[in-house]
């Protein structure tokens, strides 16, 4: 059982579940285990962008959370209200929102945002308190940290975690590498 | 940090009995490996203190520690780092499990796991998981860049439970 290098999978494969953009059979899929508060995922975040952009449908791309709870105060409930905004249909915008707000994600922030993108505020606030969004963000961590997830962000090409720089051009090369010819 | 030197020898390998150990946990506490008989551990080498990237290798496990503790598993974090670099580590990133000082003499139990490298003075990124008889059931070297994550970890606490369970 000794070894030097299995490549570490995802364990819980993309589905219903997962907050998803991009079409289900697009040639590759991109899953991202992140933290709002996490400063080299908010580096991350335009260069995702980026790529979506330049991939168009070839590409779908997964969020998933992977808050780290001791190191960010913060990233813990953010997580949850982008969970609560994805209960009312606005995940998306809301991640984004977070990514760039990340300097702000106080409690009272937070609210702001929800009434910024139009969600029943009311809705969003007794979510967020109750923690109802908690489980979910549990189960993301959990099998982030069964796939091998190695600190934030980590992504997975086709399931398979992405070792190397996640800058724009290595990341953009992987990819199109793992479509093929 | 850059991956020049060559490996170390090799690493112990499941089915040896782990060598014991005694090393200091803080400036006036030691820790020894046959304490945790009856219980599975988890052995954590690692180059050095301060790495520079948030959501580092000690900083996960940091995290992850409550999936280790359903096994009942403890974790030791093990570096060539002196006490009070350690001490001043896990106050930083708030970590709550022990960091042990392989530093003097320096990196003497790492040599005895088969994961020192001697060129660069440090030990390789290695995982031990030692099951409660004192057991290793499995070994796994990274390579140094890489942080190894946790999920190699979490397959071989299961494997060790799955076996003791009653029939």
């Amino acid at each position: 059982m000794t070894n030097r290098d299995a490549a570490a999978a995802l364990t819980l494969p993309v589905g219903r579940r997962d907050h998803i953009r991009g079409p289900a059979d697009a040639a590759v899929t991109l899953v991202e285990y992140g933290d709002y508060e996490c400063p080299h995922c908010g580096r991350a975040y335009p260069i995702v962008k980026a790529i979506q952009q330049q991939m168009g449908p070839k590409l779908r791309f997964v969020f998933r959370n992977f808050p780290l709870r001791q190191s960010h105060p913060h990233a813990e409930q953010a997580a949850e209200a982008a969970e609560a905004a994805a209960a009312q249909g606005k995940f998306w915008e809301m991640h984004d929102r977070l990514f760039e707000r990340q300097f702000a994600l106080d409690g009272e922030y937070l609210i702001e945002y929800a009434g910024d993108l139009g969600l029943d505020v009311a809705r969003f606030r007794k979510e967020l308190s109750s923690g109802a969004y908690a489980p979910r963000v549990r189960e993301d961590f959990r099998s982030g940290v069964t796939s091998g997830v190695n600190g934030t962000p980590t992504f997975f090409i086709n399931g398979v975690r992405h070792d190397d720089s996640w800058e724009l051009e290595p990341l953009l090369a992987a990819l199109e590498e793992a479509i093929g010819p | 940090m850059p991956d020049t030197n060559p490996a170390a020898a090799a690493p112990l390998a499941a089915g040896t009995q782990a060598p014991d150990f005694t090393l200091h946990s803080a400036p006036d506490q030691t820790v020894s490996l046959r304490d945790y008989r009856g219980q599975p551990v988890i052995l954590a080498f690692y180059p050095a203190d301060w790495s520079p990237v948030c959501g580092d290798q000690m900083a996960l496990y940091n995290e992850v520690r409550s999936e280790f503790e359903r096994y009942g598993a403890q974790l030791l974090g093990i570096s060539v780092d002196g006490v009070w670099c350690h001490r001043a580590f896990a106050d930083q990133r708030k970590l709550h499990f022990p960091l042990l000082a392989d530093f003097e003499p320096k990196g003497a139990v790492a040599r005895r796991y088969g994961v020192y490298r001697e060129g660069d003075g440090f030990s390789e990124r290695a995982l031990f998981v030692i099951d409660g008889d004192g057991v290793i059931r499995w070994s796994y070297v990274s390579p140094v860049a890489v942080n190894p994550g946790a999920d190699g970890i979490l397959r071989a606490l299961e494997a060790v439970a799955g076996e003791r369970a009653p029939a």
